[in-house]
């Protein structure tokens, strides 16, 4: 049997490990750095893409309300440590006068990181199986996610005593105690981050290796032959689905906790798609592709609407069809191929050597 | 009298108005190889389609060993014991021929089972026997899209294989093989049909002659003759219903 890994799967590994933990934290100043920070959220995501779209072929279009869920999560947290006894403040602006039961549990961070786990991933899982049951699937589940997308930014946008509204929640201190606003503090949860990071690529790339990995593809070729082979593809993609939405809740709260606000923007139907765009660019199939497609496209990002604010969204359209019709791979997989001519190359030379060796220095 | 497998009682499907199986009545015995024949439109394909369970009937029993089939969905049907190959061979493009047939190793196919599946030596000689017997144990290693027809066929045979399924529904397993991967195929049927039932659709009546036990004909959705290749080839209104007389 072949080993974990190949060679150009090894390489990104590697070197985005040796890239967020030897170089970006030494080389860059703490304004950089909490860009990186940022730009890794929509990596936790992509881990999750890959494994639902990449693998699973589900393509979501509402990666964002999950993200948004763990974000929202986390910033009821954070809002209320803020607060102290008093009412959070977009509360009093809206005339809230009591804290809503619902955000009552929230006051404890166990609860919270618990909710973050659980919650998206439950409605994720909920949603999906009674989707997938029914056979719906490929473009018509697609415009199910991006409508709950939309759907979730109004409801947030609306309930402004509840939720912050249009400008979301911000101004968050502390963490039971230990102040997040301090450059120190950002380094620590940077380095929380990347950690956190290459669990979820550990655990991504486990069930991509497994059988059930190998299902997924097969779900993803010829669903319907999959049935015969005795599996339940429902159950199956509703897994993949809901491990792209934990994953992605990771992200939204990890978000909260160093950008330091969650906005009704960050759930949107545009959110969702540049996520699925991070993941494209950095290549659908490959778990560090996905990461490094969040740190490229971020920064291109970030450059861009820096210099040239209006015309963001014009280059953010032609890169993605730029990458759909010449590297459908993403970046991994030029790498990817770039890697298998090498191979070829280096094997027909070695041919040419086995002949030209005589034969009895051969024995 | 040999014990009954399946019996299909009174079964009946149509599609919009048109009956592709009419009242149709069969019934398999354990360990026996039955070839389907029939002219185009007959309701062979979609007879298989009810018992695999990938189309719903409107009317009738499809009954395996006590057990309903007409009540349980595709994955069902599978588990409880009946393995399915397509007309055109549908296997796993992306995956090598090794996978392929790991797949189709009938165990742990829940969520977490898949996840923390491992391959043993016990399931890694499973599957090395297997691609021996359907002669691609050259190719395990190879991506099941890129190989020949004909092999793409045999894999399919295999994936059923790992599966072990009691009683086999093999769609025009020989379409597109070449004579020397016919016979192949002819050794390959009569190797596995050994302690299992298959009920086998075929138009090349060279090859029925050569591996049926006894051959059903079907035509517009009813069977019109059944017993002996002999028995239902001298039958006249078998004769009618191919020649057109």
């Amino acid at each position: 049997m072949r080993g974990w890994f190949s060679k150009g799967e090894l390489f990104g590994y590697l070197s985005l490990a040796v890239l967020l933990l030897l170089i970006f934290p030494f080389a860059l100043d703490p304004f950089r750095l909490s860009l990186i920070s940022k730009y890794l959220c929509f990596g936790l995501v992509g881990v999750g893409l890959v494994l639902a779209w990449g693998y699973g072929g589900i393509l979501s279009l509402g990666q964002g309300i999950f993200f948004g869920a763990g974000g929202y999560l986390m910033a009821m947290f954070l809002k209320l440590e803020a607060s102290g006894k008093e009412l959070p403040d977009f509360m009093v602006w809206s005339s809230t006068e009591v804290l809503p039961w619902w955000w009552e549990p929230y006051r404890s961070f166990f609860v919270t990181i618990i909710s973050v786990l659980v919650i998206p991933a439950l409605s994720a899982w909920v949603l999906s199986y009674l989707v997938f049951k029914k056979r719906v699937g490929g473009v018509y589940f697609a415009i199910v996610t991006q409508a709950l997308a939309l759907t979730l930014t109004v409801l947030l946008v609306g309930q402004q005593g509840y939720t912050g509204g249009a400008n979301g929640i911000t101004d968050f201190r502390s963490v039971m105690g230990w102040d997040i606003t301090s450059d120190e503090s950002k380094r620590v949860l940077y380095f929380i981050h990347v950690v956190l990071l290459f669990v979820v690529m550990g655990i991504g790339a486990f069930i991509i290796k497994s059988r059930l990995g190998k299902i997924l593809i097969a779900i993803r070729d010829r669903e319907d032959r999959v049935r015969f082979s005795g599996y339940d593809t429902a159950m199956f993609k509703a897994f993949a689905f809901t491990v792209g939405a934990l994953f992605a809740s990771l992200g939204g709260a990890m978000y909260s906790l160093q950008v330091g606000l969650i906005t009704p923007t960050l759930v949107g139907a545009v959110a969702s798609i540049e996520m699925i765009i991070y993941v494209a660019v950095g290549g659908r199939l490959s778990i560090p592709g996905a990461v490094y497609g969040a740190l490229v496209v971020g920064f291109a990002k970030s450059m861009f609407s820096e210099n040239f604010p209006t015309l963001w969204l014009f280059f953010f359209g032609g890169l993605f069809i730029f990458v759909v019709v010449f590297m459908p791979n993403g970046l991994a997989g030029v790498l990817d191929r770039f890697s298998a001519k090498k191979r070829s190359a280096r094997e027909t030379r070695l041919d040419v050597v086995a002949e030209a060796v005589p034969e009895r220095t051969k024995a | 009298m040999a014990e009954t497998i399946l019996a299909v009682s009174d079964l009946s499907v149509s599609f919009d108005g048109f009956k592709a199986v009419d009242g149709l009545n069969l019934s398999i015995d354990k360990d026996e190889l039955r070839v389907v024949i029939g002219p185009n439109g007959a309701g062979k394909t979609t007879l298989l389609d009810m018992i695999c369970g990938k189309t719903k009937p409107s009317a009738g029993r499809i009954e395996f060993k006590r057990a309903d089939l007409t009540k349980l969905n595709e994955y069902q049907i599978t588990r409880a014991g009946v393995g399915r190959k397509f007309q055109t061979p549908s296997v796993y493009d992306d995956l090598t021929a090794a996978e392929n047939l790991e797949i189709s190793y009938p165990k742990r196919r829940g969520v977490f089972g898949s996840l923390f599946f491992r391959r043993t030596r016990e399931i890694a000689d499973k599957i090395r026997e297997v691609a021996q017997e359907i002669y691609l144990e050259d190719e395990l290693d190879t991506k099941a899209g890129i190989l020949s027809h004909g092999q793409k066929q045999w894999l399919e045979i295999g994936m059923l294989l790992m599966q072990d399924p009691e009683l086999m529904l093999l769609d025009e397993p020989v379409a597109g093989m070449s004579a020397r991967e016919r016979d192949q195929t002819a050794d390959l049927l009569g190797r596995i049909s050994k302690g299992r039932s298959i009920v086998l659709i075929e138009h090349d009546m060279e090859f029925v002659r050569k591996i049926a036990h006894r051959v059903t004909v079907l035509h517009q959705g009813k069977v019109l003759s059944e017993g002996s290749m002999d028995q239902v080839q001298s039958n006249p209104r078998v004769i009618e219903v191919y020649l057109g007389m």
